[in-house]
């Protein structure tokens, strides 16, 4: 079976995680924003896996690790967006800015 | 340790071993299992009423932490001799294992009454505390890059829980989502730098990075690693708050619970410092032709611009926020002194600074009433006359920060500056010494207004106070921070030793120089 | 004092051949710790009293609050002149309320009593057992002993070394016997005069300190001790002056003592730093072994050394240019005046030339400077004395003129002479400073009680005292004759050792006429000015001291009729102090008779120039170094001209003094009319130096004071506002990034990323 070229593989994962790091820049909807985080972190576990073939079976396993600490994240991230929301009934970044200067 | 070599405690681990972890990680099992136990027993208090906790929880946490410094004595003269372990056993480790749990115990500490008077009285509080604090000592304690990563998240979302603890509070919550979103933002960028030097090196492991470095064979992927190690400096300065990754810092400082900034001031920064000595100054250790010069600007900016932003602000929580971002500045120059002198400035100083700032937010804590938090400069004026306690132990703390003489501040500044110009960065010497005269005029102004100004109205500062536990933690900062002066060779000749250890890794390539040779 | 005679004894002895005998110094360090406790104990006293004294802050809006209700210490000096004896014990009828002095007084104002002549006493003791057992074995070598390591330098270029060292030697011991001797008489003294001042336990501690701090500078074994004890009497000095600080005038005059001083100190500091430059020690012992051995004799460097080691001693003991400062001192308490500015501290500068006698010795240039200065200052400040009317002025600038005296014998080499002046001369100055004291205490009550405002340290206020003074009298009269010169009161023989040396000086039998020689001078014509100016001065002396006498203590009683009834002479702690010294000034003389002298040898009951054999083995360094250099003065052939000039210059100044003014109606201070004559004036008014020194040091340094004040307040505050305004904006300006919005502060993290990626990617 034809192997992916190791340059293809990075490419494509550099290209989303610029994707998604623009994402957080340009996007106000917090959900969004936590969405290009995780288009981030699945780049990165793009460019582990593309890895693995050269540096050993350990990028594999990292990947694992990885998804469970993003889906961590995913838990307190919505939980903490909600609280949010509760205060100022929107999920608009642009709404908040009590903390400034 | 006798005790402990008498309960098995094998005189020399070998982590290719699995069963020595048990060894290896004993405070980090003892605070794991305490901080369920804290957990546990708070939900058995209050069963599924909707009631504050009661007042044994943060005594039951400070026995966990004093449990946790207890195992942490076990690491004392221990050493792995595997290649490959995950964890570090030297005496860095327990060295700022122990800062942790001293920012941890203080953070509980000047939490007490403050949770209470904002409706915060949870037990979930102290069980994240105890949760970030064992991401502290994963994070600063690895010995691979996805360990250092799994720390890292391990400390962050806690943390992120506890600036938003505050629910009612619209600035606390605000300050979460800003410190979650960033805080994930830039951990990607951490992981990012992780899987490039992964490629780029083969192996997440720091030694065996150290050693692929050392031996100066050409891997081929110069340019993989090279972005492998800007991302990854990212990631931490991102941690440690250094300029320009430091915008989320006066935000989420202001906005937390003053007891959590307490902790994000003190602990996360000593932990992501850590973190950064194990992988830059010791695994990237023969790159540094690469990364000093960054990190040198890194520093510079960083000790100019937050002192500059500093003196502008009217609120003191927010100005000790960015006092926090200098002093990150400081703790790279000693970073960047290389050699054991300047480890050893760098332990010597994380400890001094982490007393005076978790001491200086108690002072804050002690200023605030039942709803507000009492906080510009304003809310300062007259405190010194009519508490003159608390003014003493604020004067005290303040000037540490600055670096004034008789206090642990100058002496750890003064470390940091001759580690600084021994190892050949005499121009970061004077940037910090400038820097440094810069942050004397808003620290000195808080005393000043504190002193000279009379207190808004009569009785001001009447309800100012903090209950017993606390105000015996502050004091106990206070007579810290004085008697690190007086007896610096103490704690000092204590860093120099853990230093020392953070090179004693064993070598299996005898033929590797010295992970370090750059800074000798 | 009779112990000094019976040393000379046994000095005698010792010298014929029971040398040998190991010295072993008994706790000499006790000698210090005495002092010093009584400065704790004392000091803690002062404070309890001072917090119980302490004015209740007044109620606000209570007009009737009165402050005398609860007196604070100082606030009974509010009126009067500079010397305030405790004279206020009896003035209750007419104030009519009770501040202090009635019922027992409490336990701050009555332990000091006892404590502060009690420690000096004790130190005194194991000074005299020191003596003894020094006396037993005459060693030739310093007791040196190193308590601790004080100044460990360890430096590649050269290591200091300065330990916290007790030198004990025959000089340190003269030194000490005489500042704990005469130093307990004056603590006795001070418990009679003070006793009644608010500030007692104070000024107790104070003396107490300044004791410790006097004895420091000659027990220490290096300069760098020595300059420790030295700034230490300084600041006691200051202190004690200023004790009413209430008053501006005395506060001044502490001020001005303190600052000339520091002039002075630069030059101690100096030399000190340019020894340690060119023998890398400053210890004592090692200084003077070898200095002859690393620096030219007559050298550019021994001779700078030399210089400014003088220019230290002229601030301390007070000689030209730097006098002006003591006559001010006496501002402070009169005891005070006693026993710092007569007896001990201002001879430091004397101690000073001494102990570094070898290095003088080496440079011939320096000595004769010194001497010339020392002569020029006794002679000038004789010349101000002779116009005086204040009891205490005629007294400093006694002490001036007589401390010029010393400087001229040590700085012509004579270093026995000049510490054996120095030895006599605490003797009666403190005798007549004392008995001023006396004066003036009984002055002072007798004038308040009808409340005159008569001055009462003005000599023309007195008059005819003798009979109500009897014992002050007579101890005073012998201190003056002992201080004019008359044979055979102890100064007859100190003063005439030192100008008998200026006689052989003029001969050329001097060592420094050899010294100066060498290095091409003629020394014989100056010493022959010096011999003349010093009789002079001397004549002077017996002028301005019987003149002194013969206002306060005969003629017709000028103060009053009232106050006349309440002339009476104080308790018996005043008195005993001014006997014991009156002896001392009698006997004290004959410790050091010169047996070859003509004259003199009548006054020799056998004991010799035991002062000389005591002194020898501290002084050996120098005649080693005189021999070296082939300068060891010739045989003295003794002469009976300078001594016969001496006993009637001093005679013939008290009777001039006498017939000019025991006839004259004298008057009192209200009805003297102003000096008229030009020449009077000009002596009445001290020269004008004070004026002179105001208008080219101090207005010039004002001005520049000035200058550089305007200069710091427009240019360098200019430009420091002008950081810190900018250090301000700039943080605004970086604060305004701080949008509170998470897209920007993602957008400054890429920013930051793009950069430290391409700073890697490009390096």
């Amino acid at each position: 079976m034809q192997q992916i070229p190791l340059e293809q593989a990075l490419g494509l994962s550099a290209l989303l995680f610029a994707i998604g790091a623009f994402g957080v820049v340009i996007r106000r909807n917090a959900i969004i924003l936590f969405m290009c985080i995780e288009l981030m972190l699945n780049a990165v576990n793009l460019a582990f896996v593309a890895f693995s073939p050269r540096s050993g079976v350990q990028g594999q396993v990292f990947v694992f690790f990885v998804i469970a600490v993003a889906a961590a994240e995913a838990a307190v991230g919505l939980a903490i967006i909600i609280s949010v929301f509760r205060h100022k009934e929107s999920v608009d970044i642009k709404n908040f800015s009590l903390l400034r200067w | 340790m006798s005790f402990f070599a008498a309960l098995g405690r094998p005189e020399v681990l070998d982590l290719a071993r699995q069963t020595h972890y048990f060894w290896a990680l004993l405070p980090e099992i003892v605070l794991t299992l305490g901080a369920m136990l804290v957990l546990i027993v708070d939900v058995i208090h209050k069963g599924d009423r909707s009631e504050p906790s009661r007042g044994s929880i943060p005594v039951l946490t400070l026995a966990v932490l004093a449990a946790t410094a207890l195992a942490n004595t076990a690491l004392f003269g221990l050493r792995d001799v595997s290649a490959n372990g995950m964890v570090a056993v030297d005496g860095f480790r327990t060295f700022t294992n122990f800062v942790y749990l001293v920012a941890a115990a203080l953070c509980i500490a000047i939490s007490m009454g403050y949770l209470e008077r904002r409706g915060i009285m949870k037990g979930e509080f102290h069980a994240l505390v105890l949760f970030a604090t064992l991401g502290m000592m994963l994070m600063g304690g690895s010995r691979d890059l996805i360990m250092t990563f799994i720390g890292l998240e391990v400390m962050s979302v806690p943390i992120y829980v506890l600036v938003g603890f505050d629910r009612m509070d619209p600035r606390s919550s605000e300050a979460s989502l800003k410190y979650f979103l960033l805080g994930a933002f830039s951990s990607g960028f951490f992981l990012y730098g992780i899987a490039l030097v992964f490629g780029a090196v083969g192996s997440t492991n720091l030694t065996y990075i150290a050693e692929t470095l050392g031996t100066g064979t050409d891997h081929g992927h110069e340019r993989l690693l090279m972005a492998g190690m800007a991302l990854t400096l990212v990631g931490l300065g991102f941690k440690v708050a250094a300029i320009p990754f430091h915008m989320w810092t006066p935000d989420a400082y202001d906005g937390a619970p003053t007891p959590v900034t307490a902790l994000m001031s003190t602990g996360v920064k000593a932990a992501a410092f850590a973190a950064f000595v194990r992988i830059f100054a010791v695994a990237f250790a023969d790159a540094g032709a690469q990364w000093v010069p960054v990190v040198w600007w890194l520093a510079a900016v960083t000790m100019v611009g937050a002192n500059l932003v500093a003196l502008t602000q009217g609120s003191v929580k927010r100005m000790l926020a960015y006092s926090s971002i200098a002093h990150a500045g400081y703790l790279l120059v000693a970073l960047l002194s290389g050699g054991d002198t300047g480890k050893a400035a760098f332990l010597f100083y994380i400890l001094a600074y982490t007393v005076m700032t978790a001491g200086a937010f108690g002072i804050v804590i002690a200023n605030s009433r039942d709803g507000e938090e009492r906080v510009t400069l304003e809310d300062y004026a007259g405190l010194g006359l009519e508490k003159p306690w608390l003014g003493a132990a604020f004067s005290i703390f303040l000037l540490s920060l600055a670096g004034f003489p008789l206090t642990a501040g100058f002496l750890g500044k003064l470390y940091i500056l001759r580690a600084a110009v021994e190892g050949g960065q005499a121009q970061l010497a004077v940037i910090l010494v400038l820097a440094s005269l810069v942050s004397y005029f808003y620290y000195l102004r808080v005393i000043v207004v504190m002193y000279m100004r009379p207190a808004r109205s009569e009785g001001w500062h009447a309800g100012a106070g903090l209950p017993l536990a606390a105000r015996t933690a502050v004091l106990a900062a206070c007579v810290v921070v004085v008697a690190m002066f007086f007896a610096g060779a103490v704690p000092m000749r204590w860093a120099e030793q853990s230093a020392l250890s953070l090179w004693r890794q064993p070598a299996p390539v005898a033929a590797s120089p010295a992970p370090a040779s750059l800074f000798r | 004092m009779l112990l000094l005679q019976e040393a000379a004894v046994h000095a005698t002895s010792a010298a014929a051949g029971q040398a040998g005998e190991s010295f072993a110094a008994f706790a000499p360090w006790l000698i210090l710790a005495l002092p010093l406790l009584g400065f704790v104990l004392n000091g803690l006293l002062s404070i309890t009293a001072a917090r119980r004294a302490l004015p209740a802050l007044p109620p606000v809006g209570d007009p009737h609050w009165d402050a005398h209700h609860e007196p604070s210490e100082q606030e009974h000096h509010a009126h009067g002149d500079d010397a305030h004896p405790a004279a206020h014990a009896d003035d209750h009828g007419a104030h009519g309320h009770d501040a202090h002095g009635h019922g027992p007084k409490p336990a701050t104002h009555t332990l000091p009593s006892f404590i502060a002549p009690g420690v000096l006493i004790a130190a005194f003791a194991v000074a005299v057992v020191n003596f003894l057992r020094m006396l037993a074995a005459h060693p030739e070598t310093a007791w040196v002993h190193e308590y601790w390591s004080w100044m460990p330098v360890n430096d590649p270029t050269g290591a200091l070394r300065v330990g916290a060292a007790i030198q004990l030697d025959q000089l340190s011991m003269l030194m000490t016997l005489v500042i704990t001797g005469v130093g307990s008489l004056i603590h006795v003294f001070s418990v009679g005069y003070m006793k009644e001042d608010p500030g007692y336990p104070r000024y107790m501690a104070y003396l107490n300190l300044f004791v410790f701090f006097m004895l420091t500078l000659v027990l220490g074994a290096s300069y760098p001790l020595m300059f420790v004890g030295w700034e230490g009497v300084g600041l006691c000095s200051y202190l004690l002056i200023g004790f009413w600080f209430k008053e501006r005038a005395n506060a001044d005059a502490g001020k001005k003592a303190f600052i000339v001083n520091r002039i002075g100190d630069f030059g101690f500091l100096i030399a000190m730093f340019l020894l340690f430059a060119n023998l890398g020690t400053l210890n004592f012992a090692e200084v003077m072994e070898r200095a002859p051995a690393q620096m030219a004799f007559g050298g550019a460097v021994v001779t700078a050394v030399c210089l400014f080691f003088f220019l230290g001693a002229a601030g301390k003991s007070a000689q030209i240019p730097l006098y002006v400062w003591l006559p001010d001192a006496m501002a402070g308490p009169t005891p005070v005046s006693a026993l710092i500015h007569a007896a001990t501290m201002v001879t430091a500068g004397v101690y000073l030339v001494a102990r570094s006698a070898t290095l003088f010795t080496m440079a011939p240039v320096a000595s004769l400077v010194v001497a010339l200065v020392g002569t020029a200052t006794a002679i000038f400040a004789a010349s101000i004395g002779l116009k005086q009317w204040d009891i205490k002025k005629i007294l400093a600038y006694s002490t001036v003129s007589q401390l010029g005296f010393m400087f001229a014998a040590v700085g012509m080499g004579a270093y026995v002479a000049g510490v054996f002046h120095l030895m006599t001369h605490a003797f009666f100055k403190a005798c007549l400073f004392l008995g001023s004291g006396a004066v003036i205490h009984a002055m002072h009550e007798a004038l308040h009680h009808t409340h005159s405002d008569m001055d009462a340290q003005d000599v023309r206020n007195m008059g005819g005292l003798r009979r109500y003074l009897p014992v002050t009298f007579w101890t005073m009269g012998i201190a003056t004759l002992a201080i004019a010169g008359v044979p055979p009161f102890a100064g007859f023989f100190s003063k005439d050792e030192i100008t008998g040396a200026a006689w052989d000086g003029a001969h050329g039998q001097l060592p420094l006429a050899a010294g100066l020689a060498k290095v091409g001078i003629d020394g014989t014509l100056w010493f022959g000015l010096i011999w003349g100016a010093l009789s002079i001065a001397a004549f002077m002396t017996a002028f301005y001291m019987g003149r002194m006498m013969i206002y306060t203590f005969f003629g017709q009683n000028r103060t009053g009729e009232e106050e006349r009834k309440h002339l009476h002479e104080g308790s018996w702690t005043l008195t005993l102090p001014l006997v014991v010294l009156a002896l001392a000034s009698t006997f004290g003389g004959f410790l050091n008779v010169e047996r070859e002298v003509p004259i003199v040898r009548w006054f020799d009951f056998g004991q010799g120039e035991a002062l000389h054999r005591w002194l020898h083995p501290v002084l050996a360094g120098a005649d080693q170094v005189a021999e070296a250099n082939g300068i060891a003065g010739a045989a003295v052939e003794p002469s009976a001209v300078p001594i016969a000039v001496a006993i009637l210059l001093g005679l013939g100044g008290l009777a001039l003094a006498w017939t000019m003014l025991s006839r004259r109606a004298l008057r009192t201070a209200a009805e003297e009319p102003a000096y008229a004559n030009g020449v009077e004036r000009v002596l009445y008014h001290k020269y004008y130096v004070d004026e002179l020194y105001d208008r080219v040091v101090v207005r010039t340094v004002g001005w520049l004071s000035r200058l550089q004040a305007g200069f710091d307040r427009y240019v360098v505050d200019g430009l420091v506002d002008f950081g810190g305004k900018m250090s301000e904006w700039l943080g605004v300006a970086l604060g305004r990034f701080q949008t509170g919005q998470v897209n920007t502060y993602a957008f400054a993290i890429l920013i930051g990323v793009t950069l430290v990626l391409y700073a890697f990617v490009h390096t």
